[in-house]
């Protein structure tokens, strides 16, 4: 039953969305969720629309830091939030760590869970929780991957959160 | 989908006036069920919604021997909270023992009370049949495909599961709810906070319409109570319950002096076992004890074919984290 964006406006909301870093004043209609904003109205197509009802992770985008589901979250309730998805992840031109550890353990296959994925494992590192396999596995959970590339994207957290726990950066 | 009207309230007086004064308005907090209900699976159709997550009802503070925990704090503050690490481990495992650190991160405490059941034939429009929609027009999951589904306070009627696990512990804490509405505030124990269902499993809970769940005040443990939750599951993680148990017990000499036993993935609403509480306190902490225990908890349930599995399951999930939690061995 999972249904678009709507086409047309019926209730109109004014509101401001601060993703990665610019600030957005759009007017959508109020039934626009967070995704369908990023993808459908300002072109962020990173984020991927995967079940569209909560149950895959592959829509993971962050909300002033912290990991949610933007196609369960109203456009509306963003309102001032600061937004970041995979789009803002790389700085100065370079790939985010965790971009770069995915490339290099092949921690993907058909990619389409990726961005979720990568948004998923930045939250973990900054939560604290990568510190051993289980607990990657545990906290990861709610972001599935349907080629099952499993061991391998913990393979990539465990290498970047392994080096940050050698020279104690943070993300 | 109709459209809606989206309002931020500004305060929960504002809050509570704009829902009590509006028969087709409702509450959104953190969403994942709400929106879930109205934008995805369509069986829901409020004509005004209003956001209460940025009211000021996020604190988590202690208060003597309870914890105060406000209605929009979410299940991830909550088990981050230090006090719920220390005197109310089992909370903490019940928390995170549920949906994902995404989902987690925008469910509210007051949102997880009030989740609605995950029964399939609830959540499909297509699906006439279901008591809880449509008063009356019986209930689909009874002859149909029901795993996923409730065994106590179950009937012909609707055998729709709360799926929570946080209620789990918290009913068997003595929870309670402090709720604001049109003609002012109150509070009322989890344990009578839902209704059964009945005949009319519409009806879920004592909360009139605009009626805020506003905080949850949680007693703590006694030094030195061990509690444990335990979730048995299809997967390891990201799933809802089949069976689940929560318990705290106080064992002085081997002989258990105080017990407190929730269930999960049997009920249709959060169930507390007081038969097996009462087995329990003065009984020495044995595996036959346990074993009375659970005989106890599971009596007299409801089973459809699909559902049967659970009368022993969940048996052996009480005794299992009876032992975890005392330390008895098999």
């Amino acid at each position: 039953m999972a249904t678009t964006t709507p086409i047309t406006i019926e209730q109109a909301i004014p509101l401001v969305l601060r993703v990665n870093g610019r600030e957005y004043q759009l007017s959508l209609d109020s039934r626009v969720t967070l995704l369908d904003a990023l993808r459908d109205h300002l072109g962020l197509v990173g984020t991927k629309k995967g079940c569209d009802q909560g149950a895959c992770g592959a829509c993971t985008v962050h909300v002033d830091g912290k990991r949610v589901l933007a196609c369960l979250t109203l456009a509306a309730q963003c309102d001032g939030r600061e937004v970041t998805t995979i789009e803002g992840l790389p700085a100065d031109g370079e790939l985010h760590p965790v971009q770069e550890a995915f490339m290099r353990h092949d921690a993907f296959q058909c990619g389409y869970c990726t961005p979720g994925q990568i948004m998923s494992a930045v939250a973990l590192l900054t939560e604290g929780r990568a510190g051993s396999d289980e607990e990657i596995r545990e906290f990861m959970s709610g972001n599935l991957c349907r080629c099952a590339a499993y061991p391998n994207i913990v393979a990539a957290i465990r290498e970047v959160a392994g080096e940050e726990g050698a020279s104690d950066a943070r993300l | 989908m109709r459209g809606f009207e989206y309002v931020r309230a500004g305060s929960v007086d504002d809050a509570v006036a704009a829902v009590s004064g509006d028969s087709a308005a409702a509450y959104l907090a953190g969403g994942t069920t709400q929106l879930d209900l109205i934008l995805k699976d369509g069986i829901f159709a409020p004509q005004r919604l209003v956001d209460i997550t940025r009211l000021p009802l996020r604190g988590i503070t202690r208060d003597g021997d309870r914890l105060q925990v406000g209605a929009m704090a979410t299940m991830e503050e909550l088990a981050a909270d230090p006090t719920v690490g220390e005197r109310l481990p089992f909370v903490r495992e019940a928390l995170l023992a549920g949906a994902s650190t995404q989902i987690r991160n925008m469910a509210t405490i007051g949102g997880n009370l009030l989740q609605r059941t995950r029964c399939r034939y609830f959540r499909d429009p297509t699906v006439a049949a279901c008591n809880k929609r449509t008063p009356g027009s019986g209930c689909a999951a009874v002859g149909g495909a029901a795993r996923m589904h409730a065994i106590l306070g179950a009937s012909e009627h609707c055998i729709a599961l709360h799926a929570s696990d946080l209620c789990v512990a918290l009913v068997a804490l003595d929870a309670v709810v402090h709720i604001q509405g049109a003609s002012g505030l109150r509070s009322v124990p989890l344990t009578e906070f839902y209704v059964p269902p009945d005949d009319r499993p519409d009806v879920e809970t004592v909360l009139e319409h605009g009626e805020l769940i506003t905080g949850v005040e949680v007693p703590l443990l006694p030094m030195g109570a061990r509690s444990g939750y335990l979730k048995v599951r299809d997967r390891v993680s990201y799933e809802f319950a089949l069976t689940s148990a929560a318990a705290a017990l106080v064992i002085d000499d081997g002989v258990i002096s105080a017990a407190r036993i929730g269930l999960g993935g049997v009920g249709t609403i959060p169930w507390r076992a007081r038969e097996a509480e009462e087995i329990l306190a003065g009984a020495p902490a044995t595996l036959s004890t346990f074993n009375a225990a659970a005989e106890a908890a599971i009596r007299d349930p409801f089973t459809v074919p699909g559902t049967a599995f659970k009368v022993e399951l969940a048996k052996r999930t009480i005794v299992r984290i009876l032992q975890t939690v005392s330390e008895v061995q098999p």
